[in-house]
Parts: C-alpha cells; structure tokens; sequence
C-alpha cells in the first residue's frame, strides 16, 4: 500500500500534442481516486504514466515516496485491469490470477493460497478450472480483478473496467469493486468517463478537461460547490441548466435579469460574493432538481415563474420536464404525480440558495 | 374486418418475394455445384491419372489400343520396387532430413522475426516489414543463379546442407508475413497485462504470444513444410549427386534413363512424395485457415 504522487507531469506526443498538461495530484494512502473526463482528457494516458505503459514527457511520478519515472512496469508494483479484461486465453482462470506470481517466483502453496483467497473475494471459486471464453463478461471482469487482488500490490489502477458490461451488470460490478476496495484497502486510481460511477465509487473524484485537472474533491463537493462549467456541466445527470443572465444592482440588493423577462432576487447572503459581478453578463447555473414546482420548495429564497413545456419525460420515481428560454435547454425535475403536457403553461420555483453564476469568458464559478 | 382484409391483400406481395428468393437461392446452389464439380474434375483427373498409371504393368503402359484410365491387371510391384529401392528410401530421407531443419529453422527466425515487427516499437520497423514481404515476391528462379555462387563458396554444393541454408530465403519471407498478421490480431492490452504482471519479452513471447499464435504458427509451420518438401528449382541447380537429392528431384533424375521413362515407377514415387504433405493439409487444414485469415479478419 502507498500513496501516489503527480508532480508537475506533462506528455506530449510527436508533432507537439500535448494529452496531459502540467498535472499536478496526491493520493493517499488506501484512498480510492476516480479519474474523470470526456473521451481525449488525457485522464487514461495519466493512468497509464503512473502504470509505466507510457513514457512521462516532463515532471515526476512516485509511488510510495520512490520516483518511477524510469523504472520498467513490472517493478512498479502495481496491477491494472483493462477494459477488454486482458485475460490470457489459453489459460484457466487459476492460471491467469497465479500468472504474475510464477513470474515472481513465489512458491506454489502460497500462490494457491493467494488465488484461492482472491477467488472467495470475488466469489468465483467454481470457476477456476475454465478458460476465459467459458465466462461471461461479468465473470472475466472478476478475473481480472483476481489477477489484480493476488498480486496484493501497492496499487490497483482501473481503466474504464466498466465500459464492455451491460448497464445492470455494471451497476452489480460497481458494487462489488467497492466491496473490494472496502476489504483490502489498496490504494486505487479509477479511470472512467461514466460520472455516475466516478460519484459512487470515489473517496476524490478527479475531474480532467483538454489535459489539465478542473477540479478534484470529494464527489458531494463536486456536485454542490463546481469551481468550473466544465465540473458544473459534466457532474450530475440530468446536467446542470446554464442559462445567461445579467447582475442588476437595484437600491442594495443584487438581482438577475433572465431572457423572457424573469427577474430572480439574488439571496442576500451572497450579495458580497457577486457583487463584484454588478452590471456584467454571467451563467446562471441551477440543478434540475432545484428547478420545480413550488410545493415541493417552502421556504426563502424561492422565485416562482411559469415557463411553458416541449417535451416531458416521466422516469417513474420523477419526470423531466423540457423547457426553452430563448435559446437555452432548460431541464426541470417535477414530481411524477404533477400534470405536465407539452405546450401548457408550467409554474416552476427556482431554489435559489443552489443556484450558481459562472464568469462566461474563464468559466469559473463565482 | 378491415385488418383481415389488409392482410390477405399483402399475402400475394408477400409469397411472390419470398418465392423469388427460393429460386435465386436454388440458382445459387446449382451453379455453385456445377462449377465445383468442374473444379474437382480439372484438379482430380492429374493425380487419378497418376495413380492409375502407377497400378498399372509396363505392359498395360505400353499398350495404347484401349482407354488410358482403365486398369487391366492392377498391380502394386512399381511401389514395392520403390519401396525396396535403398535409393529411393535415401531421396525420401534427404527430403525428410532438409524439410524438418528448414521448418525449424525458418520458424525461428521468422517467430522472432515477426514478434520484433508486430510488437516492439521501433525506427523503421514498418518499412522492415513491408520489406520482408517483398523480398517474397522475387521469384526463386531469379535467385537461383546468384544463390549458387554464394552456396559454391560456402563449400555446399551438392549438399542437402546447401538446402537447409537457401530455403529459408523462400520460407522466411511469408512466415514472417503471417506471423505479423497474427501477432497484430493480438489485443494489445494483453502485453501490457504480460508486461504489469512481471514478464519480460521473451517470457512474453513464449508464454503468451507463442501460445495464443498457435493456429498462425501452425499455418506457417505448413507453409514452409510445402515449399521445403515440393521445392525443385533450388536441389535442380545445387545438387547433381544422387546420394543427397531430395525426392522431387530424385525422382525425375534417377527413374528417367535417357529417353526411357518409367512410367509406372515415377507416378508411384511422385503418389508417395506428394503423400506427406496431403496428409498434413487433412489434419490441420481448418489452423491453416484460421492462420491465414487472422490478419484480415481482426481488428
């Protein structure tokens, strides 16, 4: 077990495109750090450095306080589960997860002990025997994660192990690497582009845009305090609603003036933080679910206004409701049991104690 | 009602187009039979011939009045003679003796070869492997006449040692080939696994590559069988001494005295030469498939 830190790592390709720009990240020991982005955010190539598969371009990486820069993977003493599993074809599940200790010489009683150990973890035991072709995809990624837990590394590094599942084994499998995380503690980086998977699995959620870190936090952080749009936008599902708007000053209080003629009172509470915002065009940012319908919301800093609904959406346990201000998709969370129809006027209360103003030229959160 | 009659107005439309695609299939079936059978007639008829032949007595040979492809005193004496013959059994031993060095000579070299190419990342590896595979396409009938002075010189004129050195210009080349294409189909993450869980590149080759290339490596363990055991150019050129002829050319130089052919005699021996490399193709024809198509079937 160790901690993993990220000096300053740059890496650039041939041809001067640089995927991971100047990057900067500690993890600590036994934490569980998700590494979260768009596809091209540089977050697998980051994975990748610290598992040695790609040679670092500027800066240092050192895992348990020694400097890996130049030290060839298998000394690393790390394990990593890919995508596609990478299990070895032509041999049986038990040979997969003893593979990496035969290499390392380590005498057999003790690697059928580690295996054995590794396969009541991940309860495949009855599986031992068979080849990987015999396995459905569930049943691999457990392999690949026995592979990883025999090893009992410094370090488990995921990269999307997720993605090839179908949506309820992913679900099932989200949980069981928690579960496992939960009983070794080893200290683990998670890549994924999912942001549901990096909110449920993550101690810190690291969110990468264009190679550089947005944010890193606790993902309850993340969600109710983004520094940028891009964290604002990309964390939360439905996405957070950004609709431009103008800051008023008006006799001591703050006010916001939205298209279609909605004016919203800034909270007075946070009139010191925005006023420096008096007079400019910002985004307003408000979550869906602090977009509804007033019944659901009593108390200060509500402002109601009706807006009319294009298209509904009922989830079940909620419904979404579409809405358009000039311009800009508006997504409202209403409860299911509200008559909604497309076209029909829709009073919706904005709950302003959640409500967020983004700078539009450096897409910081104000 | 009016459901019903929407349906029984499509039935027609619809039995006309599945009844069209009944027909085409049919056309496509027969034509695809005539056209194998005509095949099969064309590739059959020269070793049914053959086979005929070497059944048959010089006599019935000789004797021209009546059809070729009936046999009238079917005999087996040409294939014991030959089987008897100390100097068939060496011709059969030379070609034994230079195919298995050739083979595995040339999947040494071209395993690692390809391994190299296919996997470890460096300058100029793709020009190198275009490279390999036109050196291919120059036609041993070309090489023949600088190989024999390169071969005069090394002393191993008319020896089958000579062989096992010059083969593999012709063997190398398209192993190596295949291999690449195999090695490529093999997902890359599976050497990053290898490399993460301890392996250096030679484990890697043989533990994983090597393992799960078995059906390439079969294909082109095939490959360089045929070639080394039907080459005839090359022992032509290099080899005048009966004593280390191979059988393709053994045959044909020793059972044909001036203008006297026995025939009997050369389509036996040429049934047996052809025998081993049948016999390989039967059992491991699906691995050559598999072998071959890799590259072009896998991402």
């Amino acid at each position: 077990m160790a901690q993993v830190s990220i000096r300053k790592v740059v890496k650039a390709y041939e041809g001067g495109v640089q995927a991971v720009k100047g990057i900067d990240l500690e993890i600590a020991d036994h934490e569980f750090v998700v590494l979260v982005g768009p596809s091209g955010c540089g977050k697998s190539t980051t994975l990748r450095m610290i598992a040695g598969l790609e040679e670092i371009t500027s800066g240092e990486i050192a895992i348990g306080g020694k400097v890996v820069n130049d030290i060839p993977p298998r000394d690393r003493d790390i394990a990593m589960v890919f995508q596609n599993y990478a299990l070895y074809p032509h041999m049986t599940v038990f040979e997969n997860m003893a593979f990496g200790l035969t290499l390392r010489k380590i005498a057999k009683d003790e690697i059928r002990r580690r295996v054995e150990n590794a396969a009541r973890i991940l309860d495949i035991t009855p599986l031992l025997d068979r080849k990987p072709k015999a396995l459905s995809g569930g049943q691999r990624q457990r392999v690949a994660m026995g592979r990883a837990i025999v090893r009992d590394p410094k370090v488990f590094l995921f990269d999307e192990p997720l993605s090839n599942l179908d949506a309820k084994l992913r679900v099932q499998m989200r949980t069981e690497i928690k579960k496992v995380h939960q009983t070794v503690k080893t200290t683990t980086v998670y890549v994924t582009h999912d942001q549901v998977e990096a909110m449920t699995l993550a101690d810190r959620v690291v969110v990468m845009n264009h190679g550089v870190i947005e944010q890193v936090g606790p993902p309850q952080e993340l969600y109710h305090r983004p520094a940028t749009r891009f964290v604002a936008g990309f964390i939360g599902s439905p996405a957070m609603n950004f609709i431009p708007a103008r800051v008023e000053n008006g006799s001591g209080a703050l006010r916001l003036n939205l298209p279609n003629g909605i004016v919203l009172p800034v909270p007075p509470d946070r009139t010191s933080r925005y006023s420096a915002a008096a007079g400019k065009e910002v985004l307003f940012g408000i979550r869906p679910e602090h977009l509804t319908e007033p019944k659901n919301l009593d108390r200060p800093n509500i402002a109601t206004f009706e807006l009319t609904p294009e298209v509904i959406e009922p989830m079940g346990m909620e419904t979404l409701v579409h809405l358009w201000i000039q311009g800009a998709e508006v997504c409202s969370r209403i409860d299911p049991t509200t008559p909604a129809e497309p076209g029909r006027p829709l009073q919706v209360a904005a709950d302003l104690n959640h409500m967020h103003l983004i700078d539009p030229q450096s897409g910081r959160v104000l | 009602m009016s459901t019903t009659a929407a349906v029984s107005r499509d039935h027609p439309a619809i039995y006309h187009k599945v009844g069209s695609l009944r027909a085409e299939r049919r056309w496509a079936l027969w034509t695809a039979y005539a056209s194998l059978i005509f095949a099969a007639i064309i590739m059959l008829a020269p070793p049914v011939y053959m086979f005929l032949t070497s059944i048959k007595t010089s006599a019935d040979i000789a004797d021209t009045s009546g059809s070729p492809w009936v046999v009238h005193h079917p005999t087996l004496e040409n294939y014991r003679e030959l089987l008897s013959s100390p100097m068939f059994l060496g011709f059969f031993w030379n070609s034994v003796k230079v195919t298995v060095c050739v083979v595995v000579v040339s999947m040494v070299i071209s395993v690692l070869a390809a391994f190299a190419l296919a996997r470890m990342r460096f300058w100029g590896s793709q020009w190198l492997a275009t490279g390999v595979f036109l050196t291919y396409l120059v036609p041993d009938t070309l090489l023949f006449i600088p190989l024999y002075q390169i071969v005069g010189s090394l002393g191993l004129l008319n020896s089958a040692w000579g062989l096992v050195l010059v083969y593999p210009t012709l063997t190398v080349p398209f192993c190596t080939w295949i291999m690449i294409g195999y090695f490529a189909s093999i997902p890359k993450e599976l050497d990053e696994a290898a490399l993460i869980d301890g392996a250096n590149w030679m484990q890697m080759l043989l533990k994983i590559f090597i393992p799960v290339a078995l059906p390439g490596i079969i294909a082109a363990t095939i490959f360089a069988f045929t070639v080394s055991w039907a080459a005839f150019v090359y022992p032509t050129a290099f080899i005048t001494t009966p004593s280390e002829m191979p059988l393709t050319i053994g045959v044909v130089s020793q059972l044909i005295r001036g203008d006297t052919f026995a025939w009997g005699q050369l389509m036996a021996g040429a049934l047996l030469a052809a025998l081993p490399p049948v016999v390989v193709y039967v059992f491991l024809m699906d691995y050559y498939i598999a072998g071959l198509t890799a590259g072009a079937t896998k991402g």
